[in-house]
């Protein structure tokens, strides 16, 4: 473990990028002059762990890519086995700049994922990744985020109290020791962690070339599920998607079609009982996507009981609103 | 005329104001005149005597403003100089003049103007217990607000003429009357827009900040302009005090001394810190100040400069603006209902089915970032506008002001008479939602807030499930609160 460590301390103090011992005196002169216990005491006074690649508790799916990290850096209360095969990890990844339709999207599977037992894993980005997080959290489901930076640091820190709810139940994690600024060749690299925590990778909307598809590309190479999710033909935002789907990606309709190809059974819906307005908006959402005023106008009531419908929907997990306008959700199975 | 020199000197009281408080000031006719307001003021007053056919005095003459420490700016000095200068040279009988505070620009042909503030001006005499205030005859409905008496003057000659007893001033008379102001517009020309009507009879009922957000050409604006013509006239204090910070600013119509409405303004993006807020060396009231007990409109929000939104915060927080100025600190009210519109990006694509958003995340970051948490933690209300597709465009018109004003006025009368008291129903579900959605702290208490106006726009006795929930519909939602 103290070699691991030492790898992923060398790694940091040099600002490179490390998976194995290098050659040359360098790491020999690092090595001599590390101290394993002081730096895993620093560690431990600021709340964060680390597990080498060594170590029984680093997870077995990260080791079987091809080049795994010399270990990760944990922040957060929640324990290993989130990441160490008892919990079935999900990436899901996608554009930043994402449109109304894949933040709902995202959302809709993190809470569903999640509510089954999954472990919903991404970079705690922009867009995708944090509706993605969210989702999870509003499942009350544990969450890992995987960080281009050190754990320390809140990237992007518009996330710095989203970072902090993951950790009540989740996991910040990265390969890159505390103090590791965000660089932008950093990002690629963890896209290979999300890819290798995950049993299968979902890519909600993605453009051409983009990180998300990295991440997919991974998730390939190494015999993982990848699941993209249709998007409109004539949107750049779902260019990406729409070309992992040629190549042969399985397309994602429902959040039950991860859960049948994972073998994770979704959970019992609970009997909701629906107010009467709630029940009208809900069948008018079933013929598509629609804003408040326009479900006012279809139902006749008034636009406060539809605000108030809406609000109970959202909070049954039926309805995700996004700039505005309000999806019916179709829960799993 | 002979004068000895001990006679050459006389006193004139008026006010001078700092922000809108009045402070006394003196004029003594005897030294050379040192500020700039009061060099042009002693060319002004010289030329105004002369045409008063009245003689100036062929001695050195001094006049000294006191005390010295306050600023003096602005021409309500010339009145004063010029009857404090003419009972130095024994042309008006000074125990007279002591009655009196003059306040008034001298035109060169001896005219009395109007100068802005005169009712401030007139309730400081009227509290220094001053009898009655020497004025522009235009300024006497407002000047006469205070309850002093109000001597209009004309000219210099008329006001001389009156302290020598030799006449009666004329009793001013409004050339038009008080014309009732220009109706605001309506809500009756508003097609559909349920959900941010509902929104905006809320925000008026419950006096709570509202914010509009949409692609551009959803119609953000307009309904923001509605807001004020839903909102019940002024009290009777509360005129007086939108009167007084507009009388300052010099924004009072002649026709109309009382403002009796909210005011409405809407100060452009480009709009400097000091414009919104107030500033200057005068200083003069600001945006925020001039929509006392009224309504300020942000047009756009996100392209205010930052600086000059988060000096919001003071007033959106204390109803006041401070300003602190080497002259001294004035204080003016500013408590508005803020309404701000904002697109959902900063091209304007996004929430339109038909326009894709071309923003980069970094720059959707930096639009967001530009709203502080804090800022957008003083929006009770927020609601996202979608633009309306092409068939649903065929919305009906919606109720007009006049029908939905004795709703919002009634629920205020509610909602004075004291909070109402939630269901057990209520609270689990306001516990659930800070779990769910989730909610800070001030989120549940705005939300717990706007619960209590729905409740009492429905005119309910207590505050119900069905009520927090329509309030946790206009929750900041979360692509704003974090981008």
């Amino acid at each position: 473990m103290s070699r691991d460590l030492a790898l992923a301390a060398f790694a940091a103090s040099t600002g490179a990028h490390v998976v194995s011992a290098p050659r040359g005196a360098r790491f020999g002169v690092f090595l001599d002059s590390f101290d394993a216990g002081r730096f895993t005491a620093d560690l431990a006074g600021r709340g964060f762990r680390f597990v080498g690649r060594s170590e029984a508790g680093f997870p077995p799916l990260l080791t079987a890519i091809h080049d795994p990290p010399p270990g990760l850096f944990l922040r957060g209360d929640g324990g290993l086995e989130l990441l160490a095969g008892t919990g079935v990890g999900v990436a899901i990844v996608g554009a930043r700049a994402c449109s109304a339709y894949g933040a709902a999207v995202a959302r809709m599977l993190g809470r569903e994922l999640a509510a089954a037992g999954a472990v919903v894993v991404s970079g705690l980005a922009r867009g995708i990744d944090a509706e993605a997080h969210r989702g999870a959290l509003e499942a009350s489901g544990p969450t890992v985020a995987v960080l281009g930076c050190g754990i320390d640091r809140d990237y992007p820190a518009a996330h710095a109290e989203l970072a902090r709810r993951i950790g009540e139940h989740g996991l910040v994690v990265s390969e890159y020791a505390p103090g590791v600024e965000p660089a932008p060749w950093r990002f690629p690299a963890r896209n290979r962690i999300i890819a290798g925590l995950a049993r299968a990778t979902i890519v909600v909307e993605a453009r051409e070339a983009s990180g998300a598809l990295i991440t997919a590309d991974f998730a390939l190479e190494e015999g993982r599920e990848v699941f993209a999710v249709p998007g409109e033909i004539t949107s750049g935002l779902s260019a990406g998607t729409n070309a992992l789907l040629r190549l042969g990606a399985t397309p994602l309709t429902a959040a039950s079609d991860v859960l049948e190809a994972l073998d994770l059974t979704p959970p019992e819906a609970p009997a909701l009982e629906l107010g009467t307005d709630a029940e009208a908006v809900l069948a008018l959402l079933r013929d598509g996507p629609a804003s408040a005023d326009a479900l006012t106008r279809a139902s006749g009531l008034e636009a406060g009981a539809v605000g108030a419908a809406l609000v109970e929907l959202e909070l049954a997990g039926l309805v995700a609103e996004a700039a505005g306008v309000f999806r019916g959700v179709m829960p799993a199975g | 005329m002979s004068h000895t020199v001990e006679a050459v000197l006389a006193q004139a009281v008026t006010y001078c104001l700092v922000g809108l408080d009045p402070r006394r000031a003196e004029v003594e006719a005897h030294l050379q005149l040192a500020n700039r307001a009061c060099q042009e003021a002693k060319e002004r007053v010289r030329s105004g005597v002369a045409s008063a056919e009245l003689e100036w005095p062929r001695f050195r003459i001094t006049v000294n403003l006191a005390p010295a420490e306050l600023r003096k700016i602005g021409s309500g000095f010339d009145l004063p100089i010029a009857l404090s200068v003419l009972a130095a040279s024994r042309q008006v009988p000074e125990e007279r003049l002591a009655e009196h505070v003059a306040f008034g620009e001298l035109a060169l042909d001896g005219r009395v103007r109007p100068v802005n503030g005169v009712l401030a001006v007139a309730e400081g005499a009227s509290a220094a217990g001053i009898p009655r205030v020497l004025c522009a005859a235009e300024s006497t409905p407002e000047a006469a607000l205070s309850g002093i008496d109000v001597v209009p003057v004309r000219h210099l000659a008329e006001a001389v003429a009156y302290l020598r007893g030799e006449r009666d001033p004329p009793t001013y008379v409004s050339s038009n009357g008080h014309r009732a102001e220009a109706p605001a517009p309506d809500l009756g020309d508003v097609l559909g827009q349920e959900r941010p009507r509902r929104a905006l009879e809320l925000a008026a009922a419950g006096g709570h900040n509202l914010l509009l957000a949409g692609p551009p050409g959803t119609g953000k604006t307009m309904l923001g302009r509605r807001l004020p013509g839903v909102l019940p006239p002024l009290a009777a204090e509360e005129a007086l005090e939108v009167t007084r910070i507009h009388s300052v600013a010099g924004m009072l119509a002649p026709e109309r001394p009382l403002v009796l409405t909210p005011p409405f303004r809407a100060p452009h993006h480009s709009a400097s810190t000091a414009a919104i807020v107030g500033g200057g060396p005068g200083p003069r009231p600001g945006e925020a100040s001039l929509a006392h007990r009224g309504v300020l409109l942000l047009d756009e929000m996100p392209e205010f400069q930052r600086p000059a939104l988060e000096a919001l915060r003071q007033p959106l927080e204390d109803g006041a603006i401070s300003i602190a100025r080497a002259g001294g600190r004035a204080l003016f009210p500013a408590r508005f209902q803020l309404v701000a519109t904002m697109n959902l990006c900063p091209c304007g694509g996004r929430g339109d089915p038909a326009a894709e958003c071309s923003c980069s995340a970094q720059r959707l970051a930096a639009f967001r970032d530009k709203l502080s948490r804090a800022l957008l933690d003083r929006f009770d209300l927020v609601v996202t506008v979608p633009r309306p597709r092409a068939h649903e465009l065929e919305a009906a018109r919606g109720e007009a002001s006049a029908a939905v004003a004795p709703r919002v006025a009634a629920a205020r009368g509610r909602l004075a008479a004291g909070g109402l008291e939630r269901t057990a129903a209520a609270d689990e579900l306001l516990a659930r939602a800070v779990e769910r959605v989730p909610l800070s702290a001030r989120g549940r208490a705005r939300v717990a807030r706007v619960a209590g106006t729905v409740a009492a726009l429905a005119g309910a006795d207590r505050v119900e499930g069905e009520h927090v929930a329509e309030a946790l519909a206009y929750r900041t939602p979360a692509e704003l609160a974090t981008a």
